[in-house]
């Protein structure tokens, strides 16, 4: 199981994020933090968006009953 | 015919159902037919057609217009009729076909959709067609199981539009017949499976179009609760038009083809570029907006600073004028141009008492703007 956030969760950090820089009259110093984080998230979801192919396996019952993938071509 | 091994004497696809179907006109009259209906179609031109069943065998039927309009209404799938057909060939299909000019009802529905209306009542009476029970589809599926034959028309077009619209999901194949007399086991234990990937968050169970009887795995009762048992949102997606499989009930969602449940089950990647790109715009925005109102903070705090320089000079300014005049007080001169006089002898004494003016002594007398010569005449 992958702990690396979706890209919902990426996308919804960004949004938290460009709110807080809207809405906060705080100093200068956080919202230069604010937005530095919200640009690393989003040349992340970028990077994800276009670097994505499509992984499509065959799942099979191996003899001692566990599951395994096999790459499919299809 | 020809019996020889050389093809001497070819048939072509013509010739040869043209004498199928002499054959079968010429030989057999018009009969009764008791079957079950299925794939009931009214065309807008006015023709009905379809397909008379029993448990071993099917026949296509088309009841033209002119008979269809004495028919009364149009029979529902799963009747069962008698149905006064001539048979023939149809030779542009190469279709055996029965050609109805009468129906006549039987009295009771088909064994076939009895069954199956056992099977959803239930289904029904367990709960599992509840409406609470559907849960939401994931907005982001990272994994998506699909049950389906690996062969099929149904997986190709799954994997085309996952490919085109999210390739970040992945596609986990459970291969599994869809039709036949084992396919309904085989689906079963795919779906059972579905609960030990524990990365799947989504199942997608279907296969492409077909006709009614072709989907009868789809209106099992051990299908239907093995769906309901798989732990995470179904979409069952049977690929029929008219008819709803009784998976299309239990599943979280029902999608009309396999790709429109992909469609369902994935979000577009433009959408979610656009999306991305807005949120770009608004962070730079947002950090424009901040820094403007540094620099407003900044210019004003300068002018209070200048203001502040300001009203100090005008102090300082002040201070010095009132010290210079303080100074200016002190002044000896200051205090002869109001009238006093200094009597100094000829040596620059300062002659402070009487006892220094002896009669006759000259002194000289510093006034305000100059000195006077003068001589003492004596003591008053």
């Amino acid at each position: 199981m992958s702990a690396e956030p979706t890209l919902k969760e990426e996308l919804d950090a960004l949004e938290a994020i460009v709110r807080r820089l809207e809405a906060e009259d705080g100093d200068l110093d956080r919202a230069l933090a604010l937005f530095e984080e919200g640009v690393a998230r989003l040349r992340r979801a970028r990077e994800r968006l276009a670097a994505a192919e499509l992984q499509v396996t065959r799942v099979l019952e191996q003899a001692d009953g566990t599951l395994g993938e096999a790459p499919l071509d299809a | 015919m020809s019996r020889g091994g050389t093809p001497d004497a070819v048939w072509t696809p013509s010739a040869i159902t043209a004498s199928a179907r002499a054959l079968i006109e010429g030989g057999m009259d018009a009969v009764w037919v008791r079957g079950e209906v299925s794939g009931f179609r009214a065309y807008a031109s006015g023709h009905w057609y379809f397909t008379l069943k029993d448990e071993r065998a099917q026949v296509k039927c088309v009841m033209w217009k002119s008979h269809a309009l004495r028919a009364g209404p149009p029979p529902e799938d799963g009747t069962e009729l008698f149905a006064f057909a001539q048979p023939g060939l149809w030779e542009d299909k190469g279709e055996f076909r029965l050609t109805v000019s009468r129906l006549l009802a039987t009295g009771d529905t088909g064994a076939e959709a009895r069954a199956r209306e056992a099977v959803r009542q239930r289904l029904a009476d367990d709960g599992l067609l509840d409406p609470a029970r559907k849960r939401p589809l994931p907005a982001f599926p990272r994994a998506i199981a699909l049950v389906t034959s690996p062969d099929g028309a149904a997986l190709r077009d799954m994997v085309q539009v996952a490919r085109q619209r999210y390739p970040l999901v992945r596609l986990l194949l459970l291969p599994t017949r869809v039709q036949g007399a084992e396919a309904a086991d085989e689906v079963v234990a795919a779906l059972r499976r579905v609960a030990r990937l524990p990365q799947v968050e989504l199942c997608v169970i279907g296969r492409g179009g077909g006709a009614k009887e072709d989907l009868a795995v789809f209106d099992t009762e051990a299908v239907c609760r093995a769906l309901a048992a798989v732990p995470v949102p179904t979409i069952s997606a049977v690929g029929h038009e008219t008819d709803i499989a009784l998976t299309d009930l239990v599943a979280d969602e029902r999608a009309p083809t396999p790709s429109a449940a992909m469609e369902m089950a994935l979000p577009d990647q433009d959408d979610v570029a656009r999306h991305a790109r807005q949120l770009g715009h608004r962070l730079a925005g947002g950090l424009r907006r901040r820094t403007r109102v540094a620099e407003e903070r900044l210019r004003r705090s300068g002018d209070r600073l200048e203001g502040a320089m300001r009203r100090l000079a005008l102090h300082t300014r002040g201070r010095l004028d009132r010290a210079g005049a303080a100074l200016d007080a002190l002044s000896p001169l200051a205090v002869l141009r109001r009238g006093f006089a200094v009597a100094r002898a000829d040596d620059g004494a300062v002659l402070r008492r009487a006892a220094d003016f002896a009669p006759g002594r000259p002194f000289r007398l510093r006034v305000s703007d100059g000195e006077v010569a003068a001589r003492a005449e004596g003591a008053s």
